[in-house]
């Protein structure tokens, strides 16, 4: 059946079949940032944005798209340039084995989308749907402080 | 030498695979998915330790879209649906991913008619989709005749046990009949003279579970056929070079047709070192013609691949009045699971990555690891150690306070400092391995510990967080008797640096014409970083920076080859390799330059991209030097060299935990974390630190709530995330990582390794502070709320 939606920024229609998951379809389409960890929604590395809302895209059906607005990691860097979350990960050494950091990003860039000056407890809450195995949660709470002084237009 | 000296090793730079990572780009084994792919699936044993009496297939085989179903009637004649492939033979071989020949026992099978675990292998199946082959899966019929699990060690070691492997093609197993998988027994000098001269004698035992390494990325492998019919296998692995040299023994085909490529890695922590799919996966190529892509999901993730050692362990000590020891004894009794990987060499490890950082000259280490009717342990971040260090480091504060001695004081008075040996691991190092290295085992030999920073460790540590005045101002506050206890407890460390005498690294170094260089390792970054730190290494040598060196890594055929990511072994071992290759390369840029420049070469050094003249100023451009090279002396610069150690140096460290415990609910809150290490030099600090982060919340885990109990059928319980939990970012303490860098003279630039030391303090910190804030000593990990309770008196 057909499908459309809006995926980063760009209106598209794609063809599913009844049962298939948001991130199934998301994955078979190339957005590879969409990992799977657990197909039960306990990991937190599929997580996309849903009209700006994380969610655990393995919990979805695909057909639950239908109209609405999806971001993907991919949809974070415009133009070559990365965001500055991304950038963030990167300098603050966030980023391990990466397996889950697509997730925690757009979990982040929701959380300072509402809040651009969150608290350390504000920014753990909102990671806390994203297992990380890897990194203890340290440098990418840093990272996301980071990024929102450069958000805020701080000097580093 | 100082971090000030350098221009790239010491720095932090973003991590060399970071931007594919940060942007989705393809990177994992799954993102790598081939045209007319099959999917596999692997039917599970429902039951702990059966015989497969029939298995009937012909219904799974009718449905359509179903490619192959491979069972241990069928396995041997695989290939036999009308492809070119030869026959595959009934093997003995281990999944363990270790050096040639493998110190575990070759007790496995490509499929076996008995099943010795719940969710071991019965069939795989090949389709089209996913959904097809688990529908297969269900359609296949087996009668099972059903024997009596042993579910413990004791259990399994007990006359009259029912034998777990009782095949009689299986290897190395140190006594198959009384299911006795690997057993060592060590003495260093005369343990009872040590306790007979000891003014204090303290013994006690302590207990550790099973946890699962939960990296996030799924078990995956894709592999497929040439059209030179030769096999390629993307793999999510710790070993390529292991995995290749596996399939070429299991699927009888020559290693030259065979490359295992390793991508990026979702998270390994020793997991992955092994062949846990490959073997099948490639199979399923092979009986099909056909690229197969075979996923475990998280449920298999947890029942059917490998978790950390269960032990039972004791320690006695006998110590003078000012705390000298003057004997030690640890044992063990290991739970192996169903099959033997990794079980020789973990538990040798429990002993010889604990007892060696005490002074004491007379010492006995002994372990027997039982097979048993459980998932089978294997290769887990710490090796071992982590086990040993819990009860040993709990067992040292039995010792202090029966001495009436500061527990940190003691660790103090009684731990090596640089000049002394370690002479017990010679005497018990990698048991069953045909090269024990070169170190002479006999009385008085030892292997060097030329850097060490314990001390320092024990002493910044404890300043970090304020050890002495909150130990007595907690003393106050429980003293009163509240619902809320606090408590701080410590602990001290050591680990290794790679496998000594048998892990090997090669790398090669290329340099191009305009000064950049390709480096080729064999080394596996599972997503520590590896790969990033010796582009570091690279540059450093070479007057380089990081930009300048793109690193090629753990594909087969490309790349020379590495014993793989496992016992902290990347930094040093495959460090030692791409230093030694730079250097080489270094020395003809000098050669060449000399010429250029008039200049003798001793005068010459590799500095900002050019060969400088520390006597007349005189400088070229390395690229220019490249140049000449290529195009006027039609030279390729280029070198490879190896690396192997005859030692392993240990890395130090204490660790400190302060905590809160709820007397009521019985539960711990670990409020600060201090890490204070010496791990050489810091070749990548932001990298080396969140090693110690990551390791610190997985130790969090083992310490508090993982655990992977099973009922009476030998059934695991934790079937996926939501049970098996692990730390979340709002369950992590304030962390404090101190590095206390020394100059290990073996090493790359002095570096140690970093990866494993801090998990393994955790659970005894912990246990530590939780004596200190209830008065109770609990010798049971993990420290549930239940237990607490009880070992309280709250709950019966």
């Amino acid at each position: 059946m057909k499908l459309h939606f809006t995926l980063n920024g760009e209106a598209r229609t794609f063809e599913t079949a009844p049962g298939e998951r948001l991130s199934e379809l998301l994955r078979r389409s190339g957005m590879l940032g969409v990992k799977i960890g657990c197909s039960t929604g306990d990991c937190g590395t599929c997580t996309v944005l849903f009209d700006g809302e994380p969610v655990v895209s393995c919990l979805m059906l695909a057909a639950q798209a239908e109209g609405a607005s999806i971001t993907t990691v991919e949809g974070l860097s415009r133009d070559g340039k990365l965001h500055p979350l991304q950038e963030a990960f990167l300098d603050e050494g966030a980023v391990q084995c990466g397996f889950c950091i697509p997730g925690m990003l757009l979990s982040s860039f929701a959380l300072l989308e509402e809040n651009a000056e969150p608290y350390e407890g504000e920014i753990r809450s909102a990671l806390s749907g994203n297992l990380c195995r890897c990194t203890g949660y340290e440098n990418p709470v840093r990272a996301v402080k980071r990024a929102a002084r450069a958000m805020r237009g701080e000097e580093e | 030498m100082s971090r000030d000296h350098f221009h790239a090793v010491g720095k932090d730079i973003r991590k060399v695979d970071g931007v594919q990572l940060v942007t989705g780009a393809a990177a994992f084994a799954d993102d790598f998915p081939k045209e007319r792919m099959l999917h596999g699936k692997i039917l599970g044993s429902p039951h702990a330790h059966a015989t497969i009496l029939s298995i009937d297939t012909s219904r799974a085989e009718a449905l359509r879209g179903v490619h192959a179903v491979l069972t241990h009637e069928n396995v041997l004649l695989a290939g036999a649906k009308g492809a070119r492939q030869p026959v595959f033979e009934r093997v003995a071989y281990t999944r363990a991913g270790q050096d040639y020949p493998e110190p575990s026992p070759w007790d496995f099978f490509l499929l076996d008619r008995k099943v010795r675990f719940v969710g071991d292998r019965v069939a795989a199946v090949a389709a089209e989709t996913p959904e097809i082959a688990r529908e297969a899966i269900d359609l296949i019929d087996v009668k099972y005749e059903v024997h009596d699990a042993v579910l413990t060690p004791r259990e399994a070691l007990a006359p009259g046990a029912p034998i777990v492997h009782d095949e009689p093609d299986a290897r190395n197993i140190e006594d198959a009949g009384k299911n006795l998988c690997a057993a060592v027994d060590v003495h260093l000098r005369d343990l009872e003279k040590g306790l007979a001269e000891a003014d204090l004698i303290v013994e006690g035992s302590y207990t550790v579970q099973r946890v699962q390494h939960a990296q996030l990325e799924l078990h995956t492998a894709i592999s497929y056929l040439g059209g030179d019919g030769r096999l390629t296998v993307i793999a999510a692995t710790q070993v390529p070079f292991h995995v290749r040299r596996q399939l070429a023994q299991v699927l009888g085909w020559p290693v030259g047709r065979i490359r295992v490529i390793k991508p990026r890695i979702g998270g390994g922590f020793g997991g992955k070192q092994e062949m846990v799919i490959e073997d099948l996966c490639a199979a399923l190529t092979l009986a099909t013609n056909r690229p197969v892509r075979l996923e475990l999901d998280r449920r298999e993730d947890l029942v059917a691949c490998r978790c950390r050692h269960a032990m039972e362990l004791t320690c006695r000590t006998g110590s003078k009045k000012d705390g000298t020891f003057t004997a030690m004894e640890l044992t063990a009794l290991v739970d192996a699971g169903a099959y033997g990987s990794h079980s020789p060499t973990v538990p040798t490890n429990t002993g010889n990555k604990n007892l060696p950082r005490y002074r004491c000259p007379n010492m006995h280490y002994k372990f027997d690891a039982a097979y048993t009717n459980l998932v089978p342990t294997g290769a887990m971040r710490g090796y071992g150690t982590p086990q040993g260090s819990f009860a040993l480091e709990c067992h040292i504060d039995e010792v202090a306070e029966k001495l009436g001695i500061d527990p940190v004081e003691l660790r103090i008075r009684t731990t090596v400092r640089a000049g002394d040996k370690d002479e017990l691991s010679p005497h018990i190092y990698e048991v069953k391995t045909e090269s024990p290295g070169p170190v002479d085992p006999s009385e008085g030999a030892g292997w060097p510990i030329d850097s060490c920073g314990m001390e320092e460790c024990l002493v910044k540590g404890a300043e970090a967080i304020s050890w002495k005045e909150k130990r007595s101002a907690f003393d106050e506050w429980n003293g009163k008797n509240p619902v809320l206890r606090k408590g701080i407890g410590m602990c001290c460390l050591s680990q290794g640096s790679g496998v000594a005498g048998i892990d090997t690294a090669n790398a090669t170094v290329k340099l191009n014409e305009d000064g950049s260089v390709n480096l080729f390792v064999g080394a596996a970054d599972l997503g520590t970083g590896g790969d990033t730190v010796l582009v570091q290494m690279v540059a450093e040598t070479l007057g380089l920076d990081a930009e300048d060196v793109t690193i090629y890594a753990a594909d087969t055929d490309i790349v020379p080859f590495d014993s793989g990511a496992y016992a902290s072994s990347t930094t040093y071992v495959s460090g030692g390799a791409a230093i030694r290759a730079a250097e080489e390369v270094r020395d003809d840029l000098i050669a060449i330059a000399s010429k250029l420049l008039g200049e003798s070469s001793e005068n010459l050094v590799l500095e900002n991209h050019a060969v400088f003249s520390s006597k007349s100023d005189k400088s070229i451009p390395i690229r220019d030097v490249a140049t000449h090279s290529m195009y006027k002396e039609k030279e390729q610069i280029e070198h490879t060299a190896r690396f192997v150690s005859p030692v392993s140096p240990p890395p130090f460290a204490a660790q400190f935990a302060e905590i809160e415990v709820d007397t009521e609910s019985g539960e711990v809150r670990v409020v600060e974390f201090v890490s204070a290490i010496d791990a050489g030099t810091i070749i990548s600090p932001k990298l080396a630190s969140g090693q110690v982060d990551g390791a610190v919340s997985m130790g969090i885990g083992y310490a508090l709530f993982e655990e992977m109990p099973v009922d009476s059928s030998g059934t695991q319980l934790m079937r996926g995330l939501n049970d098996y939990k692990i730390v979340k970012a709002d369950g992590m303490p304030r962390l404090k990582t101190i590095f206390i860098e020394t100059y290990e003279p073996s090493a790359p630039f002095g570096a140690k390794a970093v990866a494993e030391i801090p998990t393994n303090g955790v659970a005894p910190a912990i246990g530590n502070a939780l004596k200190h804030a209830l008065g109770v000593r609990l010798r049971e990990l993990p420290f549930t709320p239940e237990r607490i309770l009880r070992a309280i008196g709250k709950m019966e």
